[in-house]
């Protein structure tokens, strides 16, 4: 146990959170969902005019803020960037179009399966093997390359943008800004604060502990290291608890909230999801984390997230419940040829060199 | 015992373990890390220890060295 105490409680925290969300009002499974939430906001802000997902979510602006905070309370806030940042964009991007093929981030897979939905094993087997393949290219020598420190002022830009945000519905509709959802997925949603105080707590533990489940599954398969993956496995037991004791439990394929059977795609999905993840270093939730803390390369992945949910409404790539689009079909085939070549074209030889005595490994790799 | 030194400056997780490891499976003996971030100090400092080496931190303006040694 010893070290491993604060990842468990706080996979504990995010599942007891997750399954109290559904109850305040969110859809069912969908307590908390990175890649949902952004979709929603990408909607919210009309980005996209897919009318039943559109609704800022306050849980995305509290984990921001969470995160935020906590890391400049315990002084490591840290404005940093520059490791390619466009290849950054183009991986957040497909990460999106994976997941809405799924409908859901790995953080709603491990939330899914914990209401009894199996379709979710097939997204998480094709999970494990997207990590597997990007865990080949890590060994061959795969980089995005290092960061630099920046100006501070530059991460304090994407909290900056979550407070407007958070201003402009707490204003509702008043303003006429925004979008919201009248009926569909996007009309579900617990109060603002109840949402935003969940975020909060969750950004900020989360920032702590490092939660992260492409990291959880990566570690365990490159160095046998279990400590990420114990969060991943609190947050699966005490949400199937909590599931259970609302009554919110459904076993089976059919008929699953948010969510279709096509056990394939489902496959397929959450392969390029894991894929272009672990490239990126980790999952949607941790990629928000860090672009709270200041990781500008992480803002980027983000607002990648941000245009590839746009994308992927506007052009009928995501799936829905009756099952995949033929376009989104094409998008995530085309998403692994993109994939593919950005992990063997960002293949560092020289980081491979075989090292004899006294020599050092310049890790720097220009 | 001379130890290699890895400069994982700048690079986020997983490399700076990654390079810890191909450091310590070339040279067993000991690996002296730089990172610059505090979660790469802690992986490296985990991965340290699950490896079975004993493992200083040396913190200085925001940098970390770590020293694995037998």
């Amino acid at each position: 146990m010893g070290e491993k105490k604060w990842i468990i409680l706080n996979g504990i925290v995010v599942g007891l959170i997750a399954v109290m969300l559904v109850f305040f009002g969110n859809p069912v499974n969908m307590g908390l969902c990175i890649v949902c939430f952004i979709r929603d906001i990408a909607g919210g802000v009309g980005l996209h005019r897919a009318e039943v997902v559109q609704y800022v979510r306050p849980e995305i602006i509290g984990i921001v803020l969470g995160a935020f905070l906590m890391a400049l309370g315990k002084k490591e806030y840290s404005a940093r960037g520059g490791s390619s940042p466009f290849t950054r964009f183009v991986l957040g991007f497909i990460v999106i179009i994976g997941a809405l093929m799924f409908l859901g981030c790995p953080l709603r897979m491990v939330l899914r399966l914990a209401g009894g939905d199996l379709n979710a094993l097939f997204g998480l087997i094709g999970f494990v093997a997207g990590i597997g393949l990007g865990i080949v290219f890590l060994n061959k020598g795969f980089t995005l390359k290092r960061t630099y420190s920046m100006n501070k002022y530059e991460g304090y830009l994407l909290p900056a943008i979550n407070v407007i945000l958070l201003i402009l519905l707490i204003s509702g509709t008043a303003t006429g800004i925004l979008f919201f959802s009248k009926t569909g997925p996007g009309s579900k949603h617990a109060p603002i604060i109840i949402a935003l105080i969940a975020g909060l707590i969750v950004g900020g533990f989360a920032q702590r502990t490092r939660l992260c489940m492409v990291g959880g599954i990566r570690d365990l398969i490159m160095f046998k290291d279990s400590y990420l993956i114990s969060g991943f496995i609190a947050i699966f037991v005490t949400a199937l608890i909590g599931n259970l004791v609302l009554g919110y439990f459904k076993l089976g394929f059919a008929a699953q909230a948010v969510a279709h059977t096509d056990g394939l795609w489902n496959f397929l999905g959450m392969a390029l999801a894991g894929f272009a993840s672990v490239l990126l270093g980790g999952c949607p939730l941790r990629q928000l984390i860090l672009s709270g803390e200041g990781n500008i390369d992480s803002v980027v992945t983000v607002m990648g997230m941000l245009v590839g949910a746009a994308f992927a409404h506007n052009f009928k790539l995501a799936s829905s419940a009756k099952g995949p689009t033929p376009y989104g079909k094409i998008a995530v085939l085309l998403g692994f040829v993109v994939v593919f070549a950005i992990a063997y074209l960002n293949i560092d030889n020289s980081v491979n060199i075989k090292v004899k005595g006294d020599v050092k490994i310049e890790a720097s790799g220009n | 015992m001379k130890l290699l030194e890895i400069d994982a400056r700048g690079r986020s997780c997983p490399e700076p373990v990654l390079l810890t490891k191909k450091g310590v499976e070339n040279n067993p003996s000991g690996v002296k890390v730089m990172v610059d971030n505090t979660t790469a100090k802690e992986n490296v400092k985990r991965f340290g220890k699950n490896a079975g080496y004993k493992v200083e931190v040396e913190e200085k303006d925001g940098e970390y060295i770590l020293i694995l040694s037998k």
